[in-house]
């Protein structure tokens, strides 16, 4: 193969910038007005996003009616549909952007495709109906960059995400991909990488934080005859996305980062570890790989500079303690995925036996912008001790849900209200749990904090790998560290007794505490044992598995005593604390809900009041939900 | 438990294909398994006896791996094999409760797979599909924002559609 | 060197000493549960996984395992601050928890780890105890007895199982809660390629691995008058048995053993050592024929020629290399061969019809169970020996006896089956059969007396010990190994056609016998270990005739019954043949 030399990856960028300098001045102009072929474009392009969540919602099918709606039309020569990487606007996927007048559809199906292209691509006309309607000022809002949603979010790590075409190589190259690599093979020595990175200020998004410099550092002296640059991509908190659709957005920024660190600390391999469940980010690393692979930007001899690379990837099987580093090395040698103890250090004795630095994908994606932007510039952003900007999967009771990246040091007030656009259907905010599992649950009074690891971790929670679930009136406390502790003890993987047999027990307890069976001395007995597990378990996974019963036992400590004391479950989740009873002066005895009694436990004559049997009763709310008169009480 | 099944002579073949693939290495268990799988839906005893003896290692070791792991199963799927997000999400949009529907409409606990071999159920973690929470897929097909009462008409329609 | 603080201690140690070695130095005993390390032996796990050993270290936010954090300089430990003796204890309550707690009648009771362990952190109380347990499956096998509800994860049978023995047979299964250490598919021992070695039983801190008791047939043979029992004892069992009565290690009580036996009702007490100087008999001639093939030029000759006295190792090589089975000598086990001889030369002798005579074999060895139950060491079902029962089988009937061990005077065991040389006595330990057999081989090929009767080049606990052996020019090349990876490690070569050794000695069990499976508790202690080795040299300096061939009972045995060694006789009684027991 011929090498690639830095003028031939600049000529690919040049041509590459044509398709997308539209994209972007788009995004940046200000004009509002609407524009198709009729109004005097020549060139449109249409958006499409092909994130997992979209896909969810057929997008593929979008992507194939538009292209086809304009091959009717006969304008397919003039407007290019692009399938992208997540917009990160979830809640209203599917996505599709008009460029050049930045139109932002929103929850566009398959049949939208032709009205959007004979309505808007042709006539200049704007689909009003499927356009963003502000939910305060209830209007129509037809570009992204106006809607709370985006305003306060700070796009590092997902810069290309929703905005290039992520198995277009080149693309990426347009967005200065690569130069990054080029500028550390050509001009830098490995040691001007490292301090780049330190100064820099960047920290591991998987988790606890630890500055990544350091770790580079550490790697870098290790001395031995073959190093590993590993990708952690075992995403696996209940309810976080964002390292999956970094991959599924931007894939080559991945692969640029783990060659820039595989120069920064002496290794030629690669090896990527991502989740099974992962399809579609999988092939899209494939594809990246592949296109790397054909430039010569990873292999022999790379841009020239005698540095050789190459990435392979290897696949986790459904087992969250593999994101866990030791697991993580156990887990691609073939074996059962069980942490051991540190030191010795990954980056001292790692996959095979040699050393090996892992970092998420999150922290690698913000690698190469940090390379060509520069470490004060990264270091310019967030806040004393946490740099840069972090990816949330902002979910749960939230009227935004999506994937949003802000600034470290902003609050959680901001992130929830203003891009998050509040609690959904108008409901009182309760808690915010960050951090997934290893994570706690936040109230009202750390709303105003500004975010970063170490103010979440003093208020109880941590960063984790980014999970933010919005948590309202409706949700027990009690029952969600309960679901937890559920997710824990599946997932551990049963090597130290702390976690193996202290999870289980948790667990037990807050049942029984749901159940109404708890005892004032099982609220004692939570802390007593949580600390311990806490500070004796081998690995992070259990030395962070209580948090969210320590957290929920700080901060909402009267609803547990209310439901060991008074049996009562305020947000009505627990099943055993509560009561279905028919209003009788509400039903009309329409039958609704003893069709859908599953345990036949509801009586009543048509037209008659009905009567629910508290014996037979499995407290499945079938019948609340299939009442439409709201004649169900629930105490 | 895995019933006693004897291999195809062909599928011995393939899956002893697989492990000369990956060289034979112990290291690439989980890639020969992966593939394994993919060629059968699970892994019977038999395919991980010939994988244990071609990687040379004890077959207590590929079995501990086999069953450390959620995503291998010795158990075939169903037809259409169900799973309900219990991410953190879907679970405070309430996807426990599309669970339990399911549970009660097919009888069958998670892991299980149904009598006629039409669905199986499993529970995940996250499909990132958080915006049309609680979801559940069935086969390739995702279904969001479910509530209990929808359950029944949708399993009804995906057997009547076989 | 690095200095450090352990509670009111400074201590001085080398770089990558552990807090829990270091501490040992100035008496502070950590508790540990799941770590053991059997020094100068492979047998070593450190999975840091019980946390029970946890220390609090200044500085560090959490506890730390002290099996498994290194020291530092400067480093100050707390070995016992209530942060660490509440930690302690809420762990050992969680084990608890999922534990049976069923001590009183548990076989392993007082001589149980966890059991010591919660007595020293004086857990009085359950407080988790009302929650699920994990449910395992259990198993009795001719040999091993699995209860896996007392499991307590600590993984020292996964570990000896794997990497001492390379067996494999067991392994962890399943994740989280749940998970077990078990074979494969939720088969039993007796369908996997379990050895029976039963090192698995030997480290287990529990009684969650214990050995299949025969104590109830026993007494019941015993108590029948129509029955006439003998044993015979295993040269490995008198210099540990009393470790059991709070004897030091090594301490030999082979007169009072004799008796205990004959007072709990055996109707004669005859000696294994006289069934392996039988063996080197055999085994010796079989060398010598072997080599005398060699020389002559025969390319067909199958060397090295094999021990096969372990039926451990017997069991090993016939289902992981029965290709090679043609190289073990066909000698049986010394256990067996005297149950042979018993069975017929001596049965006939005092007119016992077979039926009548039980033959008990006192044993270090768990596989020597399993061994009686081969179809091959049968007459017309009958077994040559009908049960083994472990030194510590041995201890616990002598208890139930209501007989005062300390205080028994010494008997002599019985003739002709009660005579023995030096070179039966080290069978016990490794290098002790190969050192037997040079003894014999050295004599019989040179013709001549040995010049120094002991073989130090083969002595030691090494894994793997090779020497040369000067026969008048000819060099002998002998290697001994124990542990079964290391047996997989000579066979390996073996097969690659890389092995230049004439013979080879093969023990299952680290040290041999001396670390058998049926042997007193060592409890990780590997000086009770060298203190049994140390016995058996003893012993067969302290003895009149020190060579197989000079055992006069013996000579008798071959002059009256027998006739030559390889004999037709012989090779009837006393020899075997091995199977592909290949598990497919």
């Amino acid at each position: 193969m011929k090498t690639l030399h830095i003028e031939d990856l600049n000529k690919i960028r040049e041509k590459a910038q044509a398709a997308l300098v539209l994209r972007e001045q788009s995004d940046s102009a200000s004009s509002e007005q609407s524009c198709g072929l009729a109004c005097g474009a020549k060139h449109m392009q249409l958006l499409c996003c092909g994130g997992t969540g979209c896909k969810a919602s057929s997008s593929h099918k979008i992507v194939e009616n538009l292209q086809k709606a304009l091959e009717a039309n006969g304008v397919a020569d003039k407007v290019e549909v692009v399938t992208t990487g997540c917009f990160g606007f979830c809640e209203k996927g599917p996505i599709v952007k008009v460029i050049p007048d930045n139109t932002f559809y929103t929850q566009v199906k398959p049949e939208d495709a032709e009205e959007i292209v004979k309505s808007h691509i042709i006539d200049g006309k704007r689909v009003e109906r499927l356009l963003y309607v502000d939910p305060k000022t209830k209007q129509h809002v037809s570009d992204s960059k106006h809607m709370d949603f985006y305003r306060k979010q700070v796009r590092i790590a997902l810069r290309n995400c929703g905005l290039i075409d992520p198995e277009n190589i080149d693309e990426y190259i347009a967005r200065d991909g690569y130069q990054g690599l080029a500028k550390c093979l050509l001009e830098l020595k490995p040691e001007d990488v490292i301090d780049i990175v330190s100064q820099s200020g960047l920290r591991g998004r998987g988790g606890a934080g630890f500055p990544a410099g350091s770790k580079w550092k550490h790697a870098l002296a290790a001395k031995a005859e073959k190093k590993y640059v590993v990708c952690n991509a075992d995403e696996g908190d209940p309810g976080a996305f964002m390292d999956r659709s970094i991959m599924e957005g931007d894939p080559n920024s991945v692969v640029e980062a783990m060659a820039i660190c595989g120069y920064a600390t002496g290794s030629n391999y690669g090896l990527i570890y991502i989740r099974a469940e992962y399809p579609l980010a999988v092939s899209r690393l494939r594809v990246a790989i592949a296109q790397a692979r054909k430039y010569g930007l990873l292999g022999k001899n790379i841009l020239g500079s005698g540095f050789n690379f190459d990435i392979e990837i290897r696949y986790g099987a459904g087992a969250f303690v593999c994101g866990e580093a030791t697991a993580l090395v156990h887990s691609m040698e073939g074996k059962r995925g069980e942490p051991r103890m540190k030191p010795p250090h990954l980056t001292d004795l790692g996959y095979m036996g040699y050393p090996t630095n892992v970092n998420n994908v999150e922290t690698l994606a913000n690698v190469p912008i940090i390379m060509t932007k520069g470490a004060e510039w990264f270091a310019s952003i967030g806040t004393e001790k946490s740099k840069g900007t972090k990816v949330f999967a902002l979910a749960g009771k939230i009227n935004n849900v999506g994937l949003i990246e802000v600034p470290m040091g902003t609050t959680l007030r901001e992130i929830i209200y203003e891009i998050g656009g509040g609690v959904k259907d108008g409901k009182k905010f309760k808690a915010v749990q960050t951090g997934g599992p290893s994570g706690g649950c936040l109230t009202e009074k750390h709303l105003d904090i500004p975010i970063d690891y170490e103010s979440l971790k003093e208020a109880g929670s941590m960063m984790g790998s980014g999970g933010m679930i919005v948590m309202d009136e409706d949700d027990c406390m009690v029952s969600v560290a309960k679901f937890y502790l559920d997710f824990t003890v599946n997932e551990s993987c049963g090597k130290c007794t702390p976690c193996r047999i202290g999870n289980k027990r948790l667990y037990e307890i807050l049942t029984r505490i749901t159940e109404g069976k708890g005892t004032p001395e099982d609220l004692e007995t939570l802390k007593r044992l949580s600390e311990v597990i806490k500070e004796t378990s081998l690995c992070g996974l259990g030395q962070s598995s209580p948090n969210p019963v320590l957290s929920t036992l700080a901060n909402f400590y009267e609803e547990y005593v209310e439901h060991v004391k008074q049996h009562k479950c305020r947000a009505k989740q627990c099943k055993a604390l509560l009561t279905y009873a028919v209003m009788p002066d509400k039903c009309k005895g329409c039958g609704a809900c003893k069709r859908g009694c599953p345990a036949n436990a509801i009586m009543g004559d048509v037209r008659k009041p009905h009567v629910i049997d508290p014996y037979k009763c499995i407290r499945c709310g079938m019948c609340k939900s299939h009442c439409k008169f709201n004649a169900i009480h629930v105490s | 438990m895995a019933k006693e099944i004897k291999l195809a002579c062909n599928v011995i073949e393939q899956v002893e294909a697989i492990c000369d693939k990956y060289g034979n290495q112990p290291g690439e268990l989980i890639n020969v398994l992966h593939e394994a799988q993919s060629l059968h839906g699970y892994l019977p005893e038999e395919m991980q006896r010939i994988i244990a003896r071609k990687l040379h290692i004890p077959v207590s070791k590929v079995y501990g791996v086999v069953t450390f792991y959620s995503f291998f199963t010795m158990t075939p799927k169903g037809k259409h094999p169900i799973s309900v997000c219990l991410g953190t999400a879907c679970y405070v949009r309430g996807s426990e409760g599309l669970l339990e529907e399911i549970k009660r409409v097919l009888n069958i606990e998670v892991g299980e797979t149904t009598p006629d071999g039409k669905f199986s159920l499993d529970c995940l973690r996250c499909v990132g599909a958080c915006g049309l929470a609680p979801v559940v897929t069935i086969g390739d097909k995702v279904y969001g924002r479910l509530q209990p009462k929808d359950i029944k008409k949708i399993l009804d329609e995906v057997a009547a559609n076989d | 060197m690095i200095t450090l603080t352990i509670d009111r201690h400074v201590v001085v140690v080398p770089a990558n000493t552990t807090i829990l070695e270091a501490a040992k130095t100035v008496s502070v005993e950590i508790p540990t549960l799941c770590h053991i390390d059997l020094e100068g032996t492979c047998v070593k796990s450190n999975p840091a996984s019980c946390r029970l050993c946890v220390v609090e270290v200044e500085g560090r936010g959490n506890l730390m395992p002290a099996c498994a954090t290194q020291c530092r300089q400067g480093m100050v430990v707390h070995t016992s601050s209530p942060r660490v003796l509440r930690a302690r204890k809420t762990v050992a309550e969680l084990i608890l928890s999922d534990h049976p707690n069923d001590c009183l009648t548990c076989s392993k009771c007082s001589d149980c780890e966890l059991q010591r362990l919660v007595r020293r952190l004086n857990c009085r109380v359950m407080p988790y105890n009302d929650g699920e347990h994990s449910l395992r499956k259990n198993e009795v096998t001719d040999a091993i007895v699995r209860d896996m509800n007392k499991c307590i994860y600590c993984r020292r049978c996964e570990s000896v199982c794997n990497e001492v023995q390379s067996v494999g047979a067991l392994g962890a299964v399943g994740r989280g809660f749940t998970t077990t250490i078990a074979p494969a598919f939720g088969k039993m021992l007796g369908e996997t390629n379990c050895t029976y070695c039963g090192q698995c039983v030997a480290v287990c801190p529990v009684g969650a691995l214990t050995e299949r008791d025969y104590a109830e047939e026993l007494i019941r043979d015993i108590t029948s008058p129509d029955k006439i029992v003998i044993a015979q004892t295993a040269p490995a069992v008198r210099y540990a048995l009393g470790e059991e009565f709070g004897l030091k290690p090594g301490a030999s009580v082979t007169g009072k053993m004799v008796t205990a036996l004959k007072d709990m009702g055996f109707d004669y007490v005859f000696d294994t050592d006289f069934g392996a100087d039988m063996t080197i008999m055999e085994e010796g001639a079989e060398i010598l024929d072997r080599l005398k093939k060699f020389l002559a030029g025969d390319k067909n000759v199958k060397l090295p020629i094999m021990t096969s006295c372990c039926p451990a190792w017997v069991n090993f090589f016939e289902h992981e290399y029965p290709d090679l089975r043609e190289y073990p000598s066909t000698a049986k086990s010394p256990a067996q061969m005297f149950g042979a001889v018993a069975k017929t030369y001596w049965a006939d002798k005092m007119g016992i019809p077979r039926d009548k005579l039980v033959v008990v074999s006192v044993m270090p060895c768990l596989a020597k169970k399993y061994e009686c139950s081969r179809d091959e060491f049968k007459v017309n079902g009958n077994p040559d020996v009908d049960y083994s029962i472990t030194t510590r089988e041995l201890a616990a009937l002598i208890r139930r006896s209501n007989i005062n061990f300390d205080s028994l005077p010494d008997s002599d065991y019985d003739k002709p089956l009660g005579e023995s040389t030096g070179a039966a006595a080290i069978f016990g330990t490794t290098g002790g059969v190969m050192e037997a057999a040079l003894r014999t081989v050295y004599e019989e090929y040179m013709g001549k007396q040995l010049p120094r009767i002991e073989f130090d080049q083969v002595r030691g606990l090494e894994g793997f010990r090779e020497a040369t052996i000067d026969l008048d020019g000819f060099e002998l090349k002998v290697c001994v190994v124990h542990t079964l990876s290391n047996a997989r490690m000579v066979m390996d070569k073996l097969r690659a056609g890389e092995l230049n050794y004439h013979v080879v000695e093969v023990m299952a069990c680290p040290g041999g016998c001396i670390g058998g499976a049926g042997q007193p508790y060592h409890h990780g202690d590997s000086s009770v270990l060298r203190a049994r080795q140390r016995a058996a040299y003893a012993e067969d300096a302290g003895k009149h005739l020190r060579k197989s061939h000079e055992n006069p009972d013996i000579q008798k045995l071959y002059a009256e019954f027998l006739g030559k060694p390889l004999g037709e006789k012989a090779h009837h009684l006393l020899h075997t043949h091995y199977f592909d027991k290949t598990i497919h």
